[in-house]
């Protein structure tokens, strides 16, 4: 498609990168000022490895904790944000590649983008 | 200490590696680790994670200003993205069985070889070639605005680069690092991508290929919110910061002494592993 041309999606892949990046940063900032607030005084637990709780380390768990507003999760709310913004990025170059015609790479992409799900989805 | 003074101490730690790293090209994410496990005990399981996040932090923050310029190419860089993405998940299931101790020695082998490349770095123009069999049926031939005008290039070596992203691909899965060093020498080296293009591009694909290792390590529980909120918070601003005062820098002496401090965390990194205390 003629309005679609390289240059245009460019700019707009690097508003989507740069939009993402500093949404998140925001979110942990807050969040993470909130949780030093109300935790900071403990001993930090992160020295020895016990894994994170489950429901900080899968999608929907890790919503409802940013939901009911604990701040472990809010800031692992933005760490997701983050980690979603390469993964939308990808997304759009599925469209771009679909709106210029060229399956090769709509092909391409989405071979990335099935990758990136599966890792995401975990098991 | 409490989590506080923790907190600000690996912030300020994590600042001055992005801004060392953006300042030199060498990338901070490759000290974050050394850092969080030989100066503060954290185990690195945690600390691969939070450095992930910061690798996609910085790289992203980084590939929206280069894919604005025109540098970045895209068909190159989503081409190889299903490399490095496989190489990710791969250098994930590896790791998730290994022991601790291989990947500190795996980790300080990488380090010092990033350290023995930033020493013996040169530019080159290459000449205008003739694509190869692939780069012509990918079409991945591109241009890039230079002093003097548009500079067109052609694209060789692409099995060879593919088979060398998917090696960069495993090493970041495996340690948590956006392995720039690798990703410009395949394209660099193998696919004679001129400079600008192989570097720009390469920190385009680092941000997809680290969150599709970030996916695999959230769900085994390994990245810890309270420990990747200062790293990340602290290697995006330095990385911002040292991307801004560029000019004017004495970039050659910095590059040198960080090449040396790289160079002697991994053989910490190796010793400590072969003696079993990571």
């Amino acid at each position: 498609m003629a309005g679609w041309t390289d240059q245009r999606v460019e700019n707009f892949m690097g508003n989507l990168l740069r939009i993402g990046v500093s949404a998140a940063a925001i979110v942990v900032l807050v969040s993470g000022g909130a949780y030093l607030v109300r935790h900071g005084q403990q001993p930090p637990g992160y020295r020895v490895f016990a894994g994170e709780p489950k429901e900080l380390t899968h999608v929907p768990g890790i919503v409802s904790e940013a939901l009911v507003l604990h701040s472990r999760g809010l800031i692992q709310f933005g760490l997701l944000m983050l980690i979603a913004t390469p993964v939308a990025r990808v997304v759009f170059s599925v469209i771009a590649f679909g709106m210029q015609r060229d399956w090769t790479y709509v092909a391409i992409t989405l071979i990335v983008l099935g990758l990136l799900c599966f890792s995401l989805a975990g098991r | 200490m409490n989590t506080i003074e923790l907190s600000l101490i690996i912030a300020a730690g994590s600042l001055l590696a992005g801004f060392l790293g953006a300042l030199t090209g060498l990338g901070g994410g490759v000290v974050i680790v050394p850092m969080l496990t030989l100066a503060f005990g954290i185990d690195i399981r945690y600390a691969i994670g939070a450095s992930l996040i910061s690798v996609i932090a910085t790289s992203s923050g980084a590939a929206a200003a280069y894919v604005k310029e025109g540098y970045s190419n895209i068909r190159v860089g989503m081409f190889l993205e299903i490399a490095t993405t496989a190489g990710a998940l791969t250098g994930t299931a590896i790791a998730l069985h290994l022991p601790l101790r291989v990947i500190a020695v795996i980790f300080g082998v990488v380090l010092m070889y990033s350290a023995y490349l930033s020493w013996r770095q040169e530019d080159h123009a290459p000449a205008i070639q003739q694509p190869d069999r692939f780069a012509k049926l990918l079409r991945l031939h591109g241009a890039y605005p230079a002093a003097n005008g548009l500079q067109h290039y052609q694209v060789q070596g692409v099995p060879l680069g593919f088979g060398l992203m998917y090696l960069a691909g495993m090493l970041s899965g495996m340690l948590g690092i956006g392995s720039g060093a690798v990703k410009v020498l395949a394209m660099d080296k193998a696919m004679k991508l001129p400079f600008k293009v192989s570097t720009t591009t390469s920190n385009f694909m680092i941000g997809v290929t680290a969150a599709a290792s970030a996916g695999i390590y959230l769900n085994r529980g390994y990245i810890d919110p309270a420990l990747a909120m200062p790293v990340m918070l602290g290697v995006l601003a330095g990385s911002l910061a040292g991307a801004r005062v560029l000019a004017g820098a004495p970039v050659r002496t910095l590059r040198l002494i960080f090449s040396i401090v790289i160079a002697l965390l991994g053989v910490e990194m190796i010793f400590n592993g072969l003696k079993g205390r990571i």
